[in-house]
């Protein structure tokens, strides 16, 4: 490509790169203002809306709440895609398709739809306003990452090292536990963080199942900004940055290490 | 799986006569037939919890929801003995007396106040006015019934004698119904059977569902032509930059959705930043409307969506050798031939895979437009929960839904034809 066209693509991409992190960041000294409009200049410094944010109400309850539900539809959707996934990369799978459609319609489907759905359905069972409703539509809804993560890992798995260890006479479970699981567990972490991470910011079904008692942290920052819009929204955002990028630090990690094995699990 | 292998490469034994014939080989097969059965059993053994949990926590739901989109149990709940004197009635004029006495019957064997304001709600669909003049009647009605029951019901309102009322009553007769399915469409069941146009003040959905696509459409075009040269700078240059770069269009992606959001209608508020900037610059001079219409929400969407297609054109760029584009021009093309008949025909696929994910996202999309977009600006997604909470008009709702899940799983089988599905969501 000649020079002064490359030139031109690096200067756009910088703009690109001022777009893409610069709102998020533009906003962070916000949170420090120590008044509650939300423009510069700034009058003074204050940690008021941090202090506001760590109150147990309304945002701390929000933030337990969104840990537990997230934690719970990490587990079961981990646990239920990664079986699931270790059967599809068996091949010989009588009707592959059709089960990898409905393995992936949850991803496909809307997810307003999904929560009218689940709200007229889990009505009819009591799951409406319950912790046990939320953490099963949130992992229903993060099954197909953790599945296609792991499917992922698993292409680079050589079948021959379970082979070698059922020859050396562990059962499938202990082939599972000790070869298996240890060489795809960094495509099973990056799909669990997937979960969580969809789980944790995720407010379009918790806008139709939760009640009151489960109001979750996305729930509590869609309605502020639905309704009354201060500070303290800025410096919650200000701390989920924070953790985001502790997360995408772990999932860096976890792909670097996937890496690591598939180099080892060759030689 | 293990298991089964070894049997197949160390016979045991099984080698012998399986389907009693003897020799080597058809016990071969048979002992691979059965290794095959075998794993096969295993596989559905690990995906069966799965498929079990998603047809219980997804499709049920789904299925509930869309059903909603045709059920019609209302009037047939509140108007039995109604429906069935009408059973004859041919539509014209009005009609029978036993018609008018089964109306004043029915409301007064229904037990429950809701069953009467169900059907109520649900003839109003058809006829505005309709919930008024029942909850009318039924008041009246039931505290002093009267004989004969068409002086009464004419008297409480006149309406009672216009044909078009009790039409409705007998067309919602049936236990399924196509009235969400067309008014999503913005048609209307005709007087005789087939269908019309909705009068034009009703006509909504079918500019919502143009919206929604043209919206989507050039969403998807604007990701796509910022997101090209970037993806190519990330594939192509290497190093430090492209990991910077690459960190750059992940971080949002790990960010929440909600802290995006909130960032963009701070920023693009009369006081933001953006505003002030372009004052400064004596670009404009009184501050513009960037938010809650709809060039905040291109400005949103576009931030949003932008990773779901740099990501996919990352993979597909990855995977293309300099070397043919050295080839090409080696073999005397410019720059502009290579890339038009070399280059972009290869990264097709991560075009077509890009443009998919982003355009039914943003289709689908509710949270950004119902925070950053105007009045004017709200998409399909935005009625479905709209009638499904604000109005409970669960039928609507449905029907909505069913017309926004066909344009994307249209489009689905559309691209999934050219590209196929597993290598859009990345699993083939």
């Amino acid at each position: 490509m000649p020079v002064a066209l490359r030139r031109v693509q690096i200067a756009f991409c910088c703009l690109a790169m001022i777009f893409l992190i610069g709102p998020t960041i533009v906003v962070i000294p916000i949170s420090f203002s120590s008044a509650n409009f939300l423009s510069y200049p700034l009058p003074g410094f204050s940690l008021q809306w941090y202090e506001k944010i760590l109150q147990p109400q309304p945002w701390m309850s929000a933030l337990l709440n969104s840990l537990i539900i997230g934690a719970g539809a990490t587990l079961v959707s981990t646990v239920l895609g990664t079986l699931a996934a270790l059967g599809m990369s068996r091949g010989r799978l009588p009707a592959r398709s059709m089960i990898l459609a409905v393995v992936i319609s949850p991803m496909i489907v809307p997810v307003v739809i999904s929560g009218v759905g689940m709200y007229f359905f889990f009505a009819k069972l009591g799951l409406v306003a319950s912790f046990l409703g939320l953490v099963l539509a949130h992992a229903v809804l993060a099954v197909p990452f953790v599945l296609i993560t792991v499917t992922a890992t698993l292409k680079n798995f050589d079948v021959n090292l379970v082979r070698a260890a059922a020859s050396l006479g562990a059962s499938p479970f202990h082939a599972f536990r000790t070869v298996t699981l240890p060489l795809i567990a960094p495509g099973v972490i990056s799909g669990a963080l997937f979960a969580f991470v969809f789980s944790f910011d995720e407010v379009v079904v918790a806008l139709f199942i939760s009640g009151p008692g489960q109001r979750t942290l996305p729930r509590q920052m869609f309605d502020g900004l639905r309704d009354n819009i201060d500070p303290s929204i800025l410096a919650m955002s200000t701390l989920l940055v924070i953790i985001s990028i502790v997360l995408m630090g772990g999932g860096a990690l976890a792909q670097k290490r996937a890496a690591t094995n598939r180099s080892t699990a060759n030689v | 799986m293990a298991r089964a292998m070894t049997s197949v490469v160390f016979p045991g034994p099984r080698i012998g006569a399986a389907d009693g014939r003897p020799g080597r080989v058809s016990a071969l097969a048979t002992g691979f037939r059965a290794d095959r059965r075998r794993q096969t059993i295993g596989s559905l053994v690990l995906i069966g919890p799965l498929v079990v949990f998603i047809v219980f926590a997804f499709v049920l739901p789904l299925g509930t929801m869309l059903f909603h989109a045709i059920n019609n149990p209302e009037v047939r709940n509140a108007f039995p003995m109604t429906l069935a004197s009408l059973e004859d009635w041919d539509g014209m004029g009005t009609p029978p007396d036993a018609a008018f006495d089964a109306v004043a019957a029915d409301i007064r064997a229904s037990a429950d106040p809701k069953t009467m304001a169900e059907a109520g709600r649900r003839l109003n669909y058809e006829i505005t006015g309709f919930r008024s003049l029942l909850a009318k009647t039924v008041r009246t009605v039931r505290k002093a019934p009267e004989q004969p029951a068409r002086t009464q019901l004419l008297a409480i309102d006149g309406n009672w004698g216009n044909p078009a009322y009790w039409r409705v009553i007998q067309r919602n007769g049936t236990p399924l119904t196509a009235f969400y399915l067309l008014s999503a469409v913005d048609l209307r069941p005709g007087e005789n059977g087939g269908v019309q146009m909705a009068p034009p003040e009703e006509r909504l959905f079918l500019s919502t569902l143009m919206r929604t696509l043209t919206i989507s459409a050039l969403v998807t075009l604007i990701c796509l032509f910022v997101a090209y040269p970037i993806a190519n700078a990330i594939v192509a240059i290497g190093g430090r930059l492209s990991a910077i770069m690459l960190a750059c269009v992940l971080l949002p992606f790990w960010t929440s959705l909600l802290v995006r959001t909130s960032a963009w209608i701070v920023i693009l508020q009369k006081e933001g930043v953006v505003n002030r900037l372009l004052q400064a610059l004596n670009i404009t001079n009184a501050p513009l409307e960037l938010v809650f219409n709809r060039t905040g929400l291109y400005i949103a969407m576009v931030h949003i969506l932008l990773p779901f297609m740099v990501l996919p054109l990352v993979s597909v760029m990855k995977g293309i050798s300099p070397s043919y584009v050295k080839a090409s021009a080696s073999l005397g093309a410019g720059p502009v031939t290579t890339f038009l008949r070399v280059y972009l025909p290869l990264t097709l696929p991560g075009v077509g895979a890009g443009c998919l994910l982003t355009f039914i996202i943003s289709a689908g999309y509710y949270v950004t437009p119902t925070l950053v977009g105007g009045a004017s600006d709200q998409m399909l997604s935005y009625f479905v929960a709209f009638y499904a909470n604000t109005t409970i008009n669960w039928g609507m709702s449905a029907a909505l839904g069913v017309l926004l899940l066909t344009c994307i799983l249209a489009l689905y089988g559309i691209v999934g034809r050219i590209v196929g599905i597993g290598r859009i969501v990345g699993m083939e």
